[in-house]
C-alpha cells in the first residue's frame, strides 16, 4: 500500500525542484507585477509603502488616449509586420525550394539578418534612413528623385520595413523546412493529375503547410507585440507618438513618468493580449490533435 | 490505348549511369511487368515514362510520338505509387476527383465518375473520409480509384502492393488481375516480387543492373530462361545451381560435378555437345526433382536430406549434393527422415545448362 503510494509520488518528487524554481522564477515577478499594478507606486518607494488604489490604474489606462494611440500603433505594427513577413517568407520558401546550384549559399544568406543583434539592426537602419547622409536618400538623390523623410512623416512604415528585413528569414526557414518535409510522392501525383506549379502550391503545398504556418504566424505575432530595441534605437517612439509601441510606452512610463503602477497595469494588458493569443494557439493545436485522435479511433473501430 | 516504345533509354545521375540503353515495346492493352531485384532501375524506368525523371539519352515514344520533352500531365497517364501518395488533406472523394476538378469537368460528370470508380474498388462507404482515417488496404484502393478516374490510356504502378501485409497483398493481387481484364489499358507494373510478376503479367521484363535480361510471357521466362540470373530470379523456391563439367562418354554427353554424374538426353544434350566450353553450371528447379528409390542412377541425383520445411501440401527439403545445397519440392506425404540419403529422379526437360563464364544458357 505504502510502496504503491510512494511509487506514484516518485515522479512528482523528481519534478519538484524544477517546479519550485519555475514557480519562484516565473510566478514571483509576475505576482509582483500584478500586485504593483493595483498601487500608486513611485520608484522611490518600496512596494509596501505605495498606496493601494484598486483598479484605478487600469481604469485610467482604459480612458487614456495616449495608451489607445500606443495600442493602435502596436496593433498596426504587428498586423502589417506579420502579414507582409508571412507573404514574403512563404513566397521565398516556395521559390527557393528546389535543387539548383548555389541554392544552399543563397538560403544561408537569407537568414543572416536574423542573427544580428536588434540594437545593431536599429543603428544600421537609423543610419540608412538618415535624411541627408543616409543610404536611401543619397540613392534617391543620385537618380534624381525627391528625398523621403523616412523617420519623420513615414516613421511607422520605416520601422515596419526594418522589422520585415530582420524577421522575414524566420518565416522563410520555417516554411522551407515545412515544404521540404511534404510528401514528395503526393506532389508527383499532383503533377501527373495535371496540376500546374501554381495549382500545386494552392491545392497541395499551402494546405499541407498550414499547421506550421499558423504556429509560425502566432509566434511572430507574439514577438511583434513585444518588440522594443529596434524601435527604441531608430525613433525612440517618435515623432510624436507615431512609433511608440506598447513596450516602449511601458518602459517610458516606468522610467520617465515614474509611474510604476501604471506601467505594471499596462504590462498586464499586454500580457492578457498575449495570453489570449497563446491560448488561441494551444486551442488550435488541441483541436487538431483531437481531430486526429477521433479519426484514429474511427479506423480502430473498423479493424 | 497506345503502344509505348522505349528506344535506347539511358539514365544518368551525375556521371553514374543507372540505365544502360533500355529497348522495350509495350503493345496495346498489354499488362507488362518490370521485375528485378531492388536497385536494378525499374522505378527509374517507370518514372521516366511518367515524366517524373528526365531522360538522359534515348527517347520514349507513345504511338510513335516522342514524349520525353512533355510534362507528366501531357502524357495521358495515371500512376499508383508505392506509398499511395494520397493527398492527406482531401477526403477520398476529393482525392479521386482531383484530376477531373483540375481539368474543370462538369460537376455532374465528376460525381458520376467518383461514384463509378468508388464502386469498382469498394470504397462507396468511405468517400467522406480523409486518408489518415483509412487502413492500408483502403488507402491502396483510393490510390487505385484515383488512377482509374482519370481514364487515361496508360496506367503505371510502382510496387503498389509492397506496403501491404501478405494476406491483403494476395487479395489485392487477385483484384488487380480482375481489374486489368475489365479496363482496357496499357498497364506497366513494377515489382521486385516474381510471384506478382508471374500472376499478373501478359509479359514480364526481367531487369538487373540497369539492363533488360529477358522479356517474354511468364511461361517463357520460367521454362526457357536465357541466363543464370533470370533462371535464379523466376520461380519459388529458386532453381538449384551445381557447377559441373561436360564429358563425352561412348557417344553420350554427361555433366559431372561434386556429388553428381548425370547423363543428358534430348534437346539439351544436343546443345551441350555443340557448346564450345566444357565448364558449365547445371540448373534444376526444386520441382523437377522427384523422389524415386528405383530411379536410373544416370538420370538422378543422390542427396543427403538435412532439413525439411513443411509448407502445407508441399514440403521443401534442404539437401546436400557434395558440398552444394540443393532444394527439392516434394509432396508432404512423402516419407522422408532427416539425415537420410535419397535418390531423386531428374526431369530431363527441366535440366538447364549455363556457360560458367558467361552465365548464358546453352
Ligand atoms: N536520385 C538519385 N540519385 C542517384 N542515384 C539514384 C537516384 N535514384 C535512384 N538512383 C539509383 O538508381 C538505381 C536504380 O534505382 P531504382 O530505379 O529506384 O531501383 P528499383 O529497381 O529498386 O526501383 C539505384 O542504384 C539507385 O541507387
Ligand atoms: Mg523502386
Amino acid at each position: 500500500m505504502r510502496t504503491a503510494m510512494a511509487n506514484r509520488l516518485t515522479p512528482y518528487m523528481f519534478m519538484a525542484p524544477a517546479a519550485i524554481i519555475m514557480a519562484i522564477a516565473l510566478m514571483y515577478p509576475l505576482g509582483y507585477m500584478v500586485w504593483g499594478s493595483f498601487r500608486d507606486w513611485n520608484p522611490s518607494q518600496t512596494i509596501g509603502e505605495a498606496e493601494f488604489v484598486g483598479l484605478k490604474n487600469y481604469i485610467f489606462l482604459w480612458n487614456d488616449p495616449n495608451f489607445h494611440e500606443s495600442l493602435g500603433v502596436t496593433l498596426r505594427f504587428a498586423f502589417f509586420v506579420v502579414t507582409i513577413e508571412m507573404v514574403i517568407g512563404v513566397g521565398l520558401a516556395l521559390l527557393l525550394d528546389r535543387e539548383i546550384r548555389g541554392i544552399s549559399l543563397l538560403r544561408t544568406m537569407f537568414i543572416l539578418p536574423m542573427m544580428i543583434a536588434p540594437v545593431v539592426v536599429g543603428l544600421m537602419w537609423r543610419y540608412m534612413y538618415h535624411p541627408t547622409v543616409g543610404t536611401f536618400n543619397r540613392f534617391l538623390d543620385s537618380i534624381g528623385l525627391p528625398r523621403v523623410d523616412w523617420l519623420g512623416d513615414h516613421a511607422l512604415t520605416s520601422v515596419i520595413i526594418a522589422d520585415i528585413w530582420q524577421w522575414t528569414p524566420f518565416i522563410f526557414i520555417l516554411s522551407l523546412a515545412a515544404l521540404q518535409s511534404l510528401p514528395r510522392s503526393a506532389l508527383e501525383a499532383a503533377r501527373i493529375d495535371g496540376a500546374t506549379a501554381w495549382q500545386q502550391i494552392i491545392h497541395i503545398k499551402l494546405p499541407l503547410m498550414m499547421p506550421v504556418l499558423i504556429v509560425t504566424a502566432l509566434l511572430r505575432l507574439i514577438d511583434a507585440f513585444k518588440v522594443l530595441e529596434v524601435i527604441l534605437v531608430m525613433t525612440e517612439g517618435g515623432p510624436g507618438l507615431s512609433t511608440e509601441i506598447l513596450a516602449l510606452r511601458i518602459s517610458r512610463t516606468a522610467t520617465e513618468f515614474r509611474e510604476l503602477g501604471v506601467a505594471a497595469a499596462m504590462s498586464n494588458y499586454l500580457l492578457i493580449l498575449l495570453l489570449l493569443l497563446t491560448v488561441g494557439m494551444f486551442a488550435f493545436n488541441r483541436w487538431q490533435e483531437a481531430r486526429a485522435a477521433r479519426l484514429n479511433a474511427l479506423v480502430e473501430e473498423e479493424s | 490505348m497506345p503502344t509505348i516504345r522505349l528506344d535506347n533509354l539511358v539514365k544518368r545521375y551525375g556521371n553514374v549511369e543507372v540505365l544502360h540503353g533500355i529497348e522495350l515495346e509495350m503493345a496495346e492493352n498489354e499488362f507488362t511487368v518490370l521485375v528485378g531485384p531492388s536497385g536494378c532501375g525499374k522505378s527509374t524506368t517507370l518514372r521516366m515514362i511518367a515524366g517524373l525523371e528526365d531522360v538522359s539519352d534515348g527517347e520514349i515514344y507513345v504511338d510513335d510520338r516522342p514524349v520525353s520533352h512533355l510534362e507528366p500531365k501531357e502524357r495521358d497517364l495515371a500512376m499508383v505509387f508505392q506509398d499511395y501518395a494520397l493527398y492527406p488533406h482531401m477526403n477520398v472523394a476529393q482525392n479521386i476527383s482531383f484530376a477531373l476538378r483540375l481539368a474543370r469537368r462538369p460537376k455532374s460528370e465528376i460525381n458520376a465518375k467518383v461514384k463509378e470508380v468508388a464502386e469498382m474498388v469498394g470504397l462507396t462507404d468511405f468517400l467522406g473520409r480523409k486518408p489518415g482515417a483509412l487502413s492500408g488496404g483502403q488507402r491502396q484502393r483510393v490510390a487505385m480509384a484515383r488512377a482509374l478516374a482519370k481514364d487515361s490510356g496508360i496506367f503505371l504502378f510502382d510496387e503498389p502492393l509492397s506496403n501491404l501485409d501478405a494476406k491483403l497483398r494476395g487479395q489485392m493481387r487477385a483484384e488487380l488481375a480482375l481489374m486489368s481484364q475489365r479496363v482496357q489499358k496499357n498497364m506497366i507494373y513494377v515489382t521486385h516480387d516474381q510471384i506478382e510478376a508471374m500472376t499478373l503479367a501478359d509479359r514480364i521484363v526481367v531487369m538487373h543492373g540497369g539492363y533488360i535480361q529477358q522479356q517474354g510471357t511468364p511461361e517463357e521466362l520460367f521454362k526457357r530462361p536465357v541466363n543464370k540470373f533470370v533462371a535464379g530470379f523466376m520461380g519459388m523456391p529458386p532453381m538449384n545451381f551445381l557447377d559441373g563439367t561436360l564429358e563425352e562418354r561412348a557417344g553420350d554427353i554427361w555433366v559431372a560435378g561434386d556429388g553428381f554424374d548425370l547423363k543428358l538426353s534430348g534437346n539439351i544434350a544436343t546443345k551441350a555437345k555443340a557448346h564450345s566450353s566444357r565448364e558449365v553450371t547445371l540448373g534444376i528447379r526444386p520441382s523437377d526433382l522427384n523422389y524415386a528409390d528405383d530411379a536410373d542412377p544416370s538420370q538422378a541425383l543422390t542427396l543427403d536430406v538435412q532439413v525439411s520445411e513443411y509448407v502445407g501440401a508441399q514440403s521443401v527439403l534442404l539437401c546436400k549434393c557434395g558440398s552444394a545445397q540443393v532444394m527439392v519440392e516434394v509432396n508432404s506425404e512423402t516419407p522422408v527422415a532427416l539425415g537420410q540419403t535419397l535418390t531423386f529422379a531428374v526431369n530431363q526437360r527441366g535440366v538447364h545448362l549455363f556457360d560458367r563464364a558467361t552465365e548464358i544458357a546453352l
